[in-house]
Parts: C-alpha cells; sequence; structure tokens
C-alpha cells in the first residue's frame, strides 16, 4: 500500500505539502516533534497513492515515499 | 512489498537543514544534488557557497565546496574550472551575492563565457541579514530598508538577470524557473541538468535562475509566500528559455519573421 514516511527531525511543518497532494492526505500533527514544531503527517492514509509530488516541493528532503 | 519510490539523495548529508520553515533553498538543494548524482559526477564535482543564507551550504552539499567571499563565485569558479577543466563547477548565489556586491564577477565571467555553471535564487530580498531590499525587490516592495515600498525615484528598477545577461554573446545557456508548485520543481530540475550537461559537453557559461519564496523577510506563512510568487514575481520576472545553443536537439527552434506579402 502508497505511504508516506515523514522524518520528524527535519520536518518544520511548513504546510507545503499540503496543497501539493492532490488527494488530501497530508495534514499536521497535533503533538510537536523534538525539534518544536508540528510535523507532517498522514491524516488520510488509505487515500494515499504514491505520487510522490509532496517530496517534490518539500524544502526540507524529509519525506520518503513507498509504493 | 513496499518499494521506495522518492528517498533522500546521497549528494545531500545527513544533517537537518537550518534554513525557515518553508524555505526554497532546501528544495533547489536537493534538486542540484540529484543532477550531480544522476549525472554520476559526485567524485568530480566542486560547489562554490555564496555569502547569504546559503552560507553553510558547504554542509549540506556531500561533494567538495569552497566557500567564497561575498559575491566572488564566479571568480573562485573561473580559477577552479581552468585548473581542473574536468571538473563539474557550480556557484550557488542568492540575489544580493550575484546581482549586487558580485554584479563584476557574474558579468564578466559570461563575457568571457567561463565553461561554469552558476544556480542564482532570486527571493527579491537580503535573506540572512533581516530583509534588507536587494537589487531584485520589486517596486512597491516593502524591507526593513524601503519601509514605505521601493520606489523609482530614490532606488531605481529591479535587475532582471537572465534578460541582462541575454544581451551578451558568451552565455550559452540561460533559464528562469521557480520552486512553487510540484510541475515548476519538475521544470527546475530539468533546467539544472541541462546547466550541468552543457557544462560537461564544455560548452560555456550556465545560468540558472530560481524565483524562490523568503516567508520570513515576507512577513508571511510559506503558504502566502508562493502565492506571491505566482502573483507578483512571476509576473516581472517572466519564465522561461533566455538562451540556449542551437545544435542541441532539445532546443526550441527559433521563430523567423515572416513578412506579410503585401
Amino acid at each position: 500500500m502508497p505511504k508516506i514516511d515523514v522524518d520528524t527531525i527535519r520536518c518544520k511543518g511548513c504546510e507545503l505539502c499540503i496543497p501539493a497532494c492532490p488527494k488530501k492526505v497530508i495534514g499536521l500533527s497535533k503533538t510537536f516533534s523534538a525539534t518544536g514544531y508540528y510535523p507532517a503527517m498522514m491524516v488520510n492514509p488509505e487515500d494515499c497513492n504514491g505520487c510522490r509530488l509532496c517530496a517534490f516541493v518539500c524544502p526540507d528532503v524529509s519525506i520518503t515515499v513507498y509504493k | 512489498m513496499e518499494k521506495v519510490v522518492f528517498e533522500r539523495t546521497k549528494g545531500l548529508t545527513d544533517i537537518p537543514m537550518r534554513y525557515c520553515p518553508g524555505c526554497g533553498h532546501g528544495v533547489v538543494h536537493r534538486l542540484v544534488a540529484e543532477c550531480f548524482m544522476e549525472l554520476g559526477v559526485q567524485e568530480k564535482t566542486i560547489g562554490i557557497g555564496p555569502v547569504g543564507c546559503s552560507v553553510f551550504a558547504d554542509e549540506y552539499f556531500n561533494v567538495d565546496m569552497i566557500q567564497g567571499a561575498h559575491g566572488r563565485g564566479p571568480a573562485i569558479a573561473t580559477g577552479i574550472k581552468r585548473c581542473l577543466p574536468d571538473r563539474l563547477v557550480f556557484s550557488y548565489q542568492g540575489d544580493g551575492d550575484l546581482a549586487s556586491i558580485g554584479a563584476a564577477e557574474m558579468l564578466h565571467s559570461a563575457m568571457r563565457s567561463e565553461n561554469i555553471t552558476i544556480i542564482f535564487i532570486n527571493n527579491a530580498i537580503y535573506g540572512m541579514t533581516g530583509g534588507q531590499m536587494a537589487p531584485t525587490t520589486l517596486l512597491g516592495m516593502k524591507s526593513t530598508t524601503s519601509p514605505s515600498g521601493r520606489t523609482v525615484a530614490a532606488n531605481g528598477y529591479p535587475i532582471r538577470v537572465c534578460e541582462l545577461l541575454s544581451a551578451m554573446e558568451g552565455p550559452i545557456y540561460l533559464e528562469r524557473v521557480s520552486v512553487d508548485k510540484p510541475a515548476a520543481v519538475v521544470k527546475a530540475k530539468k533546467a539544472i541538468k541541462r546547466a550541468f550537461e552543457y557544462q560537461l559537453e564544455g560548452r560555456g557559461f550556465t545560468l540558472v535562475e530560481i524565483l524562490s519564496q523568503c516567508p520570513t523577510d515576507w512577513h508571511m506563512t510559506p503558504l502566502q509566500a508562493i502565492e506571491k510568487i505566482r502573483k507578483d514575481l512571476i509576473p516581472y520576472y517572466p519564465l522561461g528559455i533566455y538562451r540556449e545553443p542551437q545544435d542541441d536537439k532539445r532546443a526550441k527552434p527559433k521563430k523567423v519573421a515572416v513578412e506579410k506579402e503585401s
């Protein structure tokens, strides 16, 4: 099943991946990470199709995509 | 069975980048790193870091890097390339570094058509020093040194670097791209890769200008900042190819003006 894995040490919660996702899979976490940001996470995991668009726009290269 | 379809390139080190949230530098770092990895020239690549936000670029790129004096990237790149002509040499510069204090180095290396690549990040502001007006700041745009907006009477017009260089005969390849949406990022990567390929073919001076966002000094959220790129920056700095070698098969043929029969 396609999914993304966000490295919470790198993610700064800039939200750029959220509008980049055509399936509206990504949202921000309710709890903050070790670096003090609210990192991105999958809020709608079953809709992910592994298109990698979120990873293309991620400025911190924190997203790994599996398919 | 899960297959990895996208992962962090080995061309970047494992150090988390210290840029502000939503800064465009990270995307461009990734694109540059992926390009030299895909061309298989990591061992032969030498980069030059600028003075500016990306002054720590040497920590992030997994290649040999030199940190240059303010604006002198093209001069250092010239020296390296002339001593070691088989290396891939790129100079990574911001708009304050390249278009302001480094304007002479940029113009003269372009005029001599040195066989180097310049990656030029245009975010229309001085980021590291706290949001002062850059030569590329748009008219009416507020910065700490133009608190009521840039005016022609006091500050003149913003510099369009690609148009300026396209008036010279030296440059081989000039393109302006942006990183505001996934499709634009893919285009930006193609442009950087093409510039590197031309350099490896020994053709001459190549420059890729990338319109990037600076949410912190534009005093916006990252999402508002990419909206500003689309609304304000792209109309003043039109995207596209400004110079390309005509004997290359990727080049679009030049339009020839056909005289209308009277």
